[in-house]
Formats: C-alpha cells, structure tokens, sequence
C-alpha cells in the first residue's frame, strides 16, 4: 500500500481553473481520504449544487448529509463521506447564535435586510462566512454540540483566480475591520490555513492556458504564504502507443501494410477508408500528445508533487468517481 | 428533400437536432449590433468572442470587441495587454472589406471610479473614492465585474460609433450572476438596510426606531464601532449618486432586450457546462432576452469510417497476444474512445435540444493548441461559420 504525501493535512482545498474538474476531484479525494475508516468532509462554497449531482442525491442542505461510503481497500473497512453545502446566509445565521446571543437583535438583523446585505454586497464578508464554516468543520467549536469530528475536509474551492482573495481572509478584512471580534476570528482562521495542516492543490488540464494559470497561482498562495499541496493533472488523454509509434503517427510513417494485415487478422475488411481514418486518428492523436508532453514538462518544472487521472471516455458517474479516488489514492494524494 | 417522419417511441430523442445557427447571418446582418457572449468558465467564450469580432470586421462591419480577462499572449497580439480602459484599433486585419477592428479589455475598478466621477461632485467623488468600503465593493462587490461589463457596454453604445459591440462576459459563479447583476445594485442602493444606515444622517429623531438600535447595537458588538461609522459615511455618500446609478442599470437592462442585441450562450460538451448553458437560456428567456443560439465549442471530431467502438475495441482484444499487431492494437482503442466521446457528446447535447428544441446550435471542433494570434482567431471564425451540426 502506498502511503499518503500529505499525512499532517486535515483541510484540502481544491481549486483549478473553471473547466479542468476541480470538482470531480475534489470528490474524488473525498473518498480516496475515506477509505481505512476515515471520516470526511466535502464541502462545497460555491452554491452550485455540483455534489449532489455527482452522488446522485437530492440538493444539499445547510448541514452535514452522509452521501458515500469511502473507497474500499483490502485491509480494513472504509470510512464515511459526508457533504455540507455552506450558504452564506445559513453561515451568518449559524455564526451569529454561536457566538453572541443575540436574540431578538438577531431576527432583526434579518428583518431588516442586515444578513442579506452582509452576504451579497458587503465586501469580503460572503467569503469570510464561508472559509469561517470551513475553519469550524476542521477546528469543531465546543459551542457546536454533538458535531462530528473529520478525519480530514476537503473543500471544493473558488477557482485559481479568485483563490488567494478567498483564503485571505484577514487581509480582505484588513481595510475594513482593523480591530474587533470579526478581525480575531479572520486571524485566527488565517493560523490554520497557514499550517501545514492545510494544503491548496491545483487542478489543470494539459493545456497551455489552464498550466499558465496554475504556475501563476502556485507563485501567488506561496506569495501569499499559503500552504501548496500538489498539481493534480485531470482527464488526460490514452497512452496507448508507445513513443517509436507516436513519433511515426506524426511523421506519417507508421506501417500501412502492417496495420492492414493485423486488421484482416482481426476479422475486419481494412478498406482504404478505414485504415486512412485511424492513420488520420493516430496523427491527431499524436499531435495532441506532444502538445501534452511540453505541457506536462511545465507542470514537473514547477516543483510540486503531481497526480494524473485519466480522461474517462464514458463521462464521470460515480462508479468513475471511485476509479478516481483509487488512482489517487495509488498515486499518494490520498 | 424528404419530409424527415416524426418518431415517436425510444427513439424519438434520436432524431431531434438543433437547427443550425448560422454566424456569418447572424454577424452580417445590419441590424445586429450588440452581441453578448455568455456561459460558464473555461468553454473558450473569450476566444469565441474575439474570434465573431475578427470575423465581423473582415466582412466588412465596424467591431469593437470588450474582452474581461484574456490570455496574455492574446491580449498581445491584439495590442490590448495594457489595462487602460478604451478601445485601441487591432493591427494586421484584413481590411478589404471596409470594416475596422478595435479591442478593449475592461478595467472593472477604473469603470467603476468613472461613474462615480461622472455622477457626484468632485470633493463628494474623492470622499467615495478614498472610502474603505469603496476600496473593497468596487472591486470585490459579487457582480461588480458583470455590472461594469454592462455598463462599459452602455458607455460605448452611447458614445462611439461602431457597427457592432462583441462583449465578452465574466465567467460568473452562478448563471444569474451576469443579468443579476444590474438588478441586484439597484436592491443594494434601494435596500431597507441602506436606508436605515442613512436614518441618522438625514436628522429626524423619530426615525431611530426601536428595531434600528437593536441593529446598530448588535453590529457595533460585532463589527466594533469605527467600521459602523465607515459603513453610514459611505453610505451617506454613495447616496448622492444613486439615482444616476439606478437609471444606468435600467437603461443598460432595456439596452440587452432590444432588438439589435443577440446573445450567444457558450458551452463546452460537458454535463456541467451544458446544464449552465440550459440555466443561461431559461434566464435569458425569461427576462426575454434576445438569445441568437448556442456555441458548443471544444467538441470531439468525429472518428473516420464506420467502424463502431465496441467493434473496434473487439478487433483490438483479437490482436492482443500478437506483439507486433501493438501498433494496430492501439490505433483501434484510440478509434474506439474517439467514437465513444463523440457518442458521448452527442447524447449531452441531445438532451440539451429536446429541454430547448428551438435554439440553434453550431458545434466548433477542438483545436488542438491554444489560440494566441489572428491566424488562430481566423480559423476559429471559419470553424464557428461551418459549425452547422454534423449529422
């Protein structure tokens, strides 16, 4: 069994550029953590209803909801997965009766469009509210009685560009609370998604503009001194011709006569057309794959442990989700 | 032409496609003038947008595109990497036609400061300008970014003259966010909350209702007090240019419904991408927004011949202990899950059809490098102008 590359981590947050997957992922890694008995937290921030959909469940509550069972190994029995979808309203709420007994100031705070204010327009707040739920999920509140406690969280995060703003909480609050109660909290937030306990991981694709967005993202949370974790590489194309044969895909030069004979040997008529065709598919594809290696050559150079999952031809359901989370947990993310 | 039968049954859904959308008609026609290009992160909406303009502009029409957040080596190559807030002519277009091609990228925190500017008086602007709270909603406002694409577009379309205005929108968190966005500054500024801020300073004791001491009690215990007294004088000063904010935004808003604007929804042959899309023509629907079609871009080519997958993959198990068949071997599984995909592709956008069978649709093959200068664009616009459905 392979062990994991991030033992001391009890919050993973999965961020990429819109389109690689982040959210696949981060599911994946959900129940590649849950496997041995562990306990785990999906969260998703971004109001999108995006877990219920991959798990095939009704849309998520502002509470936590058993929605898998981990990832099943040899030696001992999976854990659980559980899912919080985290309303920002719901947080403040939530936030607002844990800490100050507001009482009927609380429902006036409502009434009076405060709470609606606070999430929608006021600056940084909305993020605030959803990194602070974040926070409580690893770092349980003795105020929240009967909670469970995670093995590990993984948050499906805001994507690269926005990433940075959304985990700094103390410096989005900075220009606007510089002393007080919501500026102790932001600080102390900001203790755990600095520590190793924490780990951003990116997700990209091999394509140039998602692998210039990640470089560009690494340097900023290192800038911003948050805690990378690892570049996990999704849907990444077959490999199922060697390099001798790549390279003759794409010079043209593969053998005509060989793949007509193996064909006929196969029980197909190789007709012009045909063999023309996967000819044609095999330069493609060799083309694309070379794109793929200069790409993949940038991601080694950044310095960061990195995991490929394949694309799968089928589309992610939820028996993929489990290939996934195996490959990840194959590979040490997990 | 044979009258296609009308299926009934299992295979119904089979022979429902999407009438074609045709983008040269669309782009050609002298009453288009606004085109809006929507749909969730990562489905290339910024290429695609570039692209129509390049391709609006060789045919012969006078384009402005406004693009959010390009690639740098695209920014540079239309002559846009620098932030500045005005439309700059793009070099090196083919300009046989008549038409002229000139690129903006937005700067959403300076289009912001100029409608402060050009609404307030100069001391009351610097005193909002230099406010905290403005610091952080004119650049982290949710919606700020889709608000000030919108109202950039409503400045251009009012002031300069071009043919035909392309904009590029933000890939926003929610589909609403974009047609939100306008409605939802209009709510801030009309909010209960902003005008009980604004309660004291307007004097009248008897307004300080029970409930607002409540309120302002809890949110000094919770915010302290200096950021409460930040929050009314921004408040305070932010209310004197609401009334031409307001008006903005509901200009803007009939600016969209009217008659020369078309919207393209963008989409990637993804479930989710194609699920915001459908949530992009409902929206756009029921605010009866002009929608012209749907762009599905980065879509499989189809695999060559009629060899199936599952036949091509059986071939394949057949060649499996012969080593030297390899090669062949790998070509068929390559075939196999290049005609899986596309089956895959289509079902995806099937489903969208039968949920909205009117919307045209053109489908634009996956390149396979990124897009980073004119030739690219070109061959995008061309791609996007065959792009009738196959099959």
């Amino acid at each position: 069994m392979t062990t994991s590359d991030w033992p001391h981590v009890r919050l993973h947050v999965v961020t990429g550029k819109g389109g690689t997957g982040k959210s696949t992922v981060a599911a994946a890694l959900a129940l590649a953590l849950a496997s041995h008995g562990k306990h785990v937290l999906l969260c998703e921030v971004e109001g999108r209803q995006g877990i219920a959909r991959m798990f095939d469940v009704d849309p998520l509550p502002y509470e936590e909801r058993r929605i898998a069972t981990g990832l099943a190994t040899d030696d001992r029995a999976p854990g659980t997965v559980h899912a919080l979808h985290i309303d920002p309203e719901a947080a403040l709420l939530e936030y607002l009766s844990m800490y100050y007994k507001l009482g009927r100031a609380g429902r006036a705070l409502d009434r009076f469009g405060v709470i609606e204010f606070a999430t929608t327009i006021a600056p940084g707040v909305r993020d605030v509210l959803l990194t602070g739920k974040v926070f409580e999920a690893v770092r349980r509140n003795s105020r929240n009685k009967g909670a469970i406690d995670y093995d590990a969280v993984v948050l499906d995060a805001p994507p690269t560009g926005r990433i940075n703003q959304f985990l700094n909480v103390s410096d989005e609050l900075a220009g606007l609370a510089k002393v007080g109660p919501v500026k102790n909290q932001a600080d102390t937030m900001m203790t755990l998604f600095r520590s190793r306990e924490t780990a951003v991981h990116l997700v990209t694709v091999l394509e140039e503009m998602p692998v210039q967005e990640t470089a560009d993202g690494i340097a900023d949370l290192r800038a911003a001194g948050l805690p990378v974790g690892g570049v996990v590489v999704n849907l990444v194309r077959p490999r199922d011709l060697t390099e001798t044969d790549l390279a003759a895909a794409r010079a043209g030069t593969l053998d005509r006569a060989a793949v007509e004979a193996d064909l006929r040997r196969g029980g197909v008529d190789p007709d012009a057309a045909l063999v023309d065709g996967l000819l044609l598919e095999a330069r493609d594809h060799a083309e694309r794959r070379a794109l793929e290696d200069a790409q993949r050559a940038l991601v080694e150079r950044m310095d960061v442990p990195s995991y490929e999952l394949d694309r799968l031809a089928q589309g992610v359901d939820l028996g993929g989700l489990y290939e996934l989370a195996a490959s990840l947990r194959g590979q040490g993310l997990a | 032409m044979t009258k296609s039968r009308t299926r009934v049954g299992p295979l119904a859904a089979a022979a429902g496609t999407a009438p074609a959308l045709d983008v040269d008609a669309l782009l050609d026609d002298p009453h288009t003038r606004i085109v809006v290009c929507c749909g969730s992160g990562g489905v290339g909406k910024t290429t695609t947008s570039a692209a129509l303009a390049l391709r609006a502009a060789e045919r012969g029409r006078r384009v402005v595109v406004l693009t959010i957040d390009p690639a740098r080596r695209l920014a540079q190559s239309m002559g846009i990497e620098a932030l500045d807030n005005t439309p700059r002519p793009v070099l090196g277009i083919d300009d046989a036609a008549g038409g002229s091609l000139d690129a903006m990228m937005l700067d959403m925190k300076r289009t912001f400061d100029e409608v402060v500017l050009s609404q307030a008086t100069p001391e009351k602007a610097q005193q909002i300008l230099a406010n905290p709270f403005y610091v952080a909603l004119s650049s982290s406002f949710a919606g700020t970014q889709e608000y000030m694409a919108m109202e950039k577009l409503g400045q251009i379309h009012r002031d300069a003259d071009y043919d035909l205005i392309v904009v590029d929108t933000p890939p926003s968190r929610s589909a609403l966010d974009f047609l939100d966005a306008p409605e939802r500054l209009s709510s801030f500024l009309d909010g209960r909350f902003i005008r009980l801020m604004l309660a004291p300073a307007r004097g009248p004791a008897r307004l300080m209702s029970a409930g607002l001491g409540l309120i302002t009690g809890a949110l000094t215990k919770i915010l302290g007090a200096q950021v409460l007294r930040d929050l009314q004088t921004f408040v305070a000063a932010l209310d004197t240019v609401f009334g031409g904010f307001r008006q903005r935004a509901q200009q803007t808003y009939a600016l969209l419904q009217a008659r020369g604007t078309a919207f393209l929804v963008v989409a990637a042959p993804e479930p989710d991408a194609l699920r915001e899309a459908e949530y992009f023509v409902e929206r756009l629907s029921e605010d009866r927004m002009p929608l012209a079609g749907l762009v599905v871009n980065r879509a499989t080519r189809p695999p060559h011949g009629d060899l199936g997958a599952d036949e091509a993959m059986a071939v394949a198990t057949r060649l499996r202990d012969d080593p030297s068949a390899a090669p062949t071997a790998g070509l068929l599984r390559l075939h196999a899950d290049r005609a899986r995909m596309v089956e895959r592709e289509r079902r995806l956008r099937q489903r969208f059809t039968a949920a909205h069978p009117g919307v045209a649709t053109a489908v634009v093959p996956a390149l396979a490098g990124d897009v980073h200068d004119l030739t690219g664009l070109r061959r995008v616009g061309q791609l996007l102008s065959d792009g009738a459905l196959p099959g």
